[in-house]
């Protein structure tokens, strides 16, 4: 039996084992048998031995016991060894083993054989895997063999001296002369390799860039040659003369005509011509004419050409393989910051590829599309981006929603349309936005004053058709709680007038608090709407709401819970305060928020504005608890404070103190340090200017769970009648996020 | 991934549809074990993508060029500013040579004579790159070099045993 049936019916076995295990044991036998027969002597089938080897290696199994084998086979004068032994070495050694330096020799010595495949199998290897090392050695040789052989050898000559100057960028010098030369080849192999070679140099070293420009006319030549040339059936591909060639042409004139007008000028009618003599119907020529474009790009090309470039691009959209639309569409956005014009002639067809079958064709259409976004055409690229939002693949939806808040942002004609777009994708894709959308559009909201009925209104449609979208409920929770008086107004001017009572709101919070597509959050948001709705401009009845507030007093939900109760004690015994503490919230300014639209949470604090001095916003109730009554001691002095947000103050400006309390005599003052990066000292003064002493005075804080609270000591506890004493007490305030707005503190 | 240089092309793969590699050649110095993982993470995203889709994926700072044919996937990785294009002109240039050589070829000929893919490949890229654009030579080179095969340790190569 001949070796090579060997190798196959060992193949044929490995494949017919039924199981891993039962491969494993085959090959583990086939591992042993060949390892003894590598510690024979020569038995004339080395190579199927090494052969065997091989194939288990490529099923994953370890071959590193035949790295030596491989070393002794390229050794053999036998050819079919040595070609195993050397295929053996580009497979199991690699620059990293130490065994591949063994070959060195070996391989210098075939270098120079007298057959030329025994050279071709050394220059392949050598350019596989020869390390540094052995490219320094062996350098001059490769040189030689560039300038005195077959071009047989010559092909693989130049490759090898490429691997050699990418180890080895000093060697790039020793060939540079051979690689001038080379360029006068007809041989097609070697002028590729030569190209190749040439561009390598030129990359590495700037100094042999200049001198190769000098080449340029020459290679328009070559080019010409190529593409005015009929068909040759060595190398025509697809009605293309060697495109491989051409391609890599164009990647040499692409590196010389960069940043140089002479060598520009002397491509720009060839580039031209290519440009349009290229068949692009068949990969090949759409491969050619894709680098023409890309050197077009690149070079100082006169705009004529670059607008023929740019035509091109678009021609491609409209091809009907996808492979072509796709990389148009990449080349497309590297440009279109800085040929905006003559890419936007092409948005229609951009446009029309939201709509292509292929997710990476529909990716790359969503990017072009949000870049092409300008003022002019808002209206119209916003219809079709929220009619992709609604279509589009799961995993772009949120690149997708984010693109478009961004482009409204930028662009929106009118408060309406903005926030009419905000919700249109809250309501398509509302599982998809990030976090602060929900209170970027609060925000929005708050400013467009004349449209708070329109919103609420339609939100509270929204609401009502679908809950199971987060930001969004949680958005018409908000707003519904706001601005509920107008929504049972019923009429608003600017939709249709819908008949709500107070009941239908209440069932619609109630779902919204009773489903089980509802977070913590939105219940969060849903049940302070609901009390809300208490407060006397809203005309609430108090009784429903009240038991809806109260069920969630037990509410496994820890903040639920908190709020259900602070609720509670709003309607048992502090139902004189409630009314202020329910007021409508005031207009939020951008720099309060202390975030940008579509920013994640960290980039967003360098754009406050420090400029605008602002008192820090409180809410207080304007009652107290209790009296202080005269003589009896006074009660508790209970101040509920909502603090709002954490604004940024300039530092140059003292801020005033703020009276919070003044009655019978007893004034409390708050006034504010300045602040230090997040945090904030507020100094309570009190002073007592009537005939009774005050005594147990106590201070209680509340503040929102992102802002951090420390109290100081305060110096006393109590105020003697007449100011013959005062006391003050520091409480220092920390918003290390610098985050807002939070709203509503546990009484402390 | 570490790379060591710049290279137009990084590695070449053919496997079949339940993943089983046929053919792998790697043009940068690459440990045995990333090799392993390199494998399974091509595999995985090859295979899983859906008939009408284009050829061009991106994995890491690559760009993978993929094609089937009949029950083989092949698979390219280039550098992310190559030509995409010409990459998939050179994985159907490597088939249309083993199409020649085997005559119709198909995935039992690359199992069974896996060495003369190795050879013809090595006939048609060098160190990452193109070395001959034309079919025919290829063929020939080949050829001659399978005859080469064939003939018996001959008195003209004795005297090499000498150096």
């Amino acid at each position: 039996m001949s070796p090579s049936v060997r190798l196959q019916e060992m193949i044929r076995v490995i494949r017919s084992a039924r199981t891993q295990g039962e491969e494993r044991g085959v090959i583990q036998r086939e591992c042993a048998a060949i390892r003894a027969q590598f510690r024979q002597a020569d038995n004339g089938g080395r190579s199927h031995n090494l052969a065997k080897l091989l194939y288990v290696h490529m099923l994953g199994y370890p071959a590193h016991f035949g790295q030596m084998e491989c070393v002794r086979l390229i050794a053999s004068p036998r050819y079919n060894e040595k070609r195993v032994g050397y295929l053996g070495a580009m497979m199991l050694l690699d620059e990293n083993q130490d065994a591949s330096l063994l070959i060195t020799n070996s391989i210098k010595n075939d270098l120079a054989h007298s057959s030329q495949y025994v050279q071709s199998l050394a220059l392949c290897t050598l350019a596989c895997m020869g390390s540094a090392e052995m490219c320094r050695d062996l350098a001059p040789e490769i040189d030689r063999l560039l300038r005195a052989s077959s071009s047989y050898i010559k092909k693989k000559a130049t490759l090898c001296a490429v691997h050699i100057v990418r180890k080895v960028p000093e060697l790039g010098e020793l060939f540079t002369p051979a690689a001038r030369a080379l360029l006068a080849e007809k041989n097609h192999g070697v002028l590729h390799g030569a190209v190749i070679l040439i561009t390598e140099l030129c990359e590495r070293n700037a100094q042999t860039l200049v001198q190769f420009r000098e080449a340029v006319p020459e290679l328009v030549h070559i080019m010409r040659g190529l593409v005015t040339s009929g068909y040759s059936p060595e190398h025509t591909v697809a009605g293309i003369s060697d495109p491989f060639l051409q391609v890599r042409i164009l990647r040499l004139l692409r590196i010389l005509g960069r940043n140089n007008d002479t060598a520009s000028d002397a491509m720009n009618d060839l580039l031209a011509q290519v440009a349009t003599n290229t068949d692009s119907s068949k990969t090949a020529g759409s491969a050619v004419l894709y680098e023409t474009v890309l050197t077009v790009m690149d070079i100082k090309s006169e705009s004529g050409l670059r607008v023929l470039a740019v035509n091109i691009l678009g021609r491609f959209l409209l091809n009907n393989d996808r492979n072509i639309r796709y990389i148009s569409m990449t080349s497309l956005q590297k440009i279109v910051s800085t040929d905006h014009n003559a890419v936007q002639r092409h948005r229609g067809t951009i446009v029309d590829c939201l709509k292509d079958q292929d997710a990476s064709v529909k990716r790359r259409a969503l990017e072009l599309s949000l870049a092409l976004v300008s003022a002019i055409n808002i209206r119209s690229m916003m219809k079709e981006l929220l009619l992709f939002l609604s279509t589009c693949p799961p995993e772009l939806k949120s690149h997708a929603a984010s693109g478009i808040f961004n482009a409204a942002e930028r662009y929106s004609p009118s408060q309406r349309w903005h926030i009419d777009t905000i919700l249109h994708v809250l309501i398509t894709a509302g599982a998809d936005v990030r976090d602060e959308t929900v209170p970027n559009l609060i925000q929005l909201i708050t400013n467009a004053s004349q449209l708070h009925c329109y919103t609420v209104h339609k939100l509270y449609r929204a609401l009502v058709a679908d809950i199971s979208q987060q930001p969004l409920v949680q958005v018409a929770c908000w707003c519904i709680g706001e601005y509920g008086d107008s929504l049972l107004q019923g009429d608003c001017e600017e939709t249709e007038p819908i008949q709500v009572t107070e009941d239908d709101i209440l069932d619609a919070l109630e779902t919204v608090l009773q489903s089980h597509m509802s977070s913590p959050a939105t219940r969060g948001f849903a049940l302070t709407a609901t009390m809300k709705l208490t407060s006397p401009r809203q005309r609430g009845e108090g009784g429903r709401i009240r038991s809806i507030v109260s069920i969630y007093g037990s509410c496994m939900d820890v903040e639920l819970q908190q709020r259900a109760v602070e609720y509670n004690a709003l309607f048992k015994k502090y139902d004189h305060m409630r009314a202020a503490v329910l007021e409508k919230m005031p207009v939020m300014d951008r720099s309060s928020m202390g975030q940008t639209n579509g920013e994640s949470g960290g980039g967003g604090v360098q754009e406050l504005e420090p400029t605008k001095p602002k008192q820090p916003e409180m809410m207080v109730a304007p009652q107290p608890a209790s009296q202080v009554g005269g003589g009896e001691g006074g009660g508790a002095v209970f101040l509920y404070i909502v603090y709002y947000g954490m604004v940024t103050m300039d530092p140059s400006v003292a801020p005033a103190a703020v009276t919070v309390y003044d009655k019978s005599g007893v004034v409390l003052k708050l006034s504010c340090e300045r602040p230090l990066d997040a945090s904030q000292t507020i100094t309570l003064t009190a002073t007592n200017t009537s005939d009774h002493d005050v005594s147990s005075l106590t201070l209680q804080a509340a503040v929102p769970k992102n802002v951090q609270l420390q109290m100081k000591a305060p110096s006393g506890d109590s105020l003697p009648a007449r100011s013959s004493a005062v006391v003050t007490q520091t409480v220092l305030l920390n918003n290390p996020n610098k985050v807002g707005p939070g709203w509503a503190g546990t009484p402390g | 991934m570490v790379r060591y240089f710049k290279k137009i092309m990084h590695f070449l793969l053919l496997f079949s549809r339940q993943g089983r590699l046929r053919l792998q050649k790697w043009f940068t110095p690459t440990p045995e074990r990333e090799k392993k993982k390199i494998i399974r993470d091509m595999t995985a995203m090859v295979l899983a993508r859906k008939p009408k889709t284009c050829n061009f994926l991106h994995w890491m700072d690559l760009k993978v060029v993929y094609k089937r044919y009949a029950s083989l996937f092949f698979c390219l990785a280039i550098d992310d500013q190559e030509n995409e294009l010409l990459a998939l002109e050179i994985l159907h240039r490597y088939v249309e040579l083993l199409d020649k050589y085997f005559g119709n070829v198909c995935e039992l000929d690359i199992i069974f004579n896996f060495e003369k893919a190795y050879f013809i490949l090595d006939e048609f890229l060098i160190g990452g790159e193109v070395q001959e654009t034309s079919k025919q030579t290829v063929a020939r080179c080949i050829e001659a070099s399978d005859m080469l095969q064939e003939v018996k340790h001959t008195h003209t190569l004795a005297h090499m045993l000498i150096l």
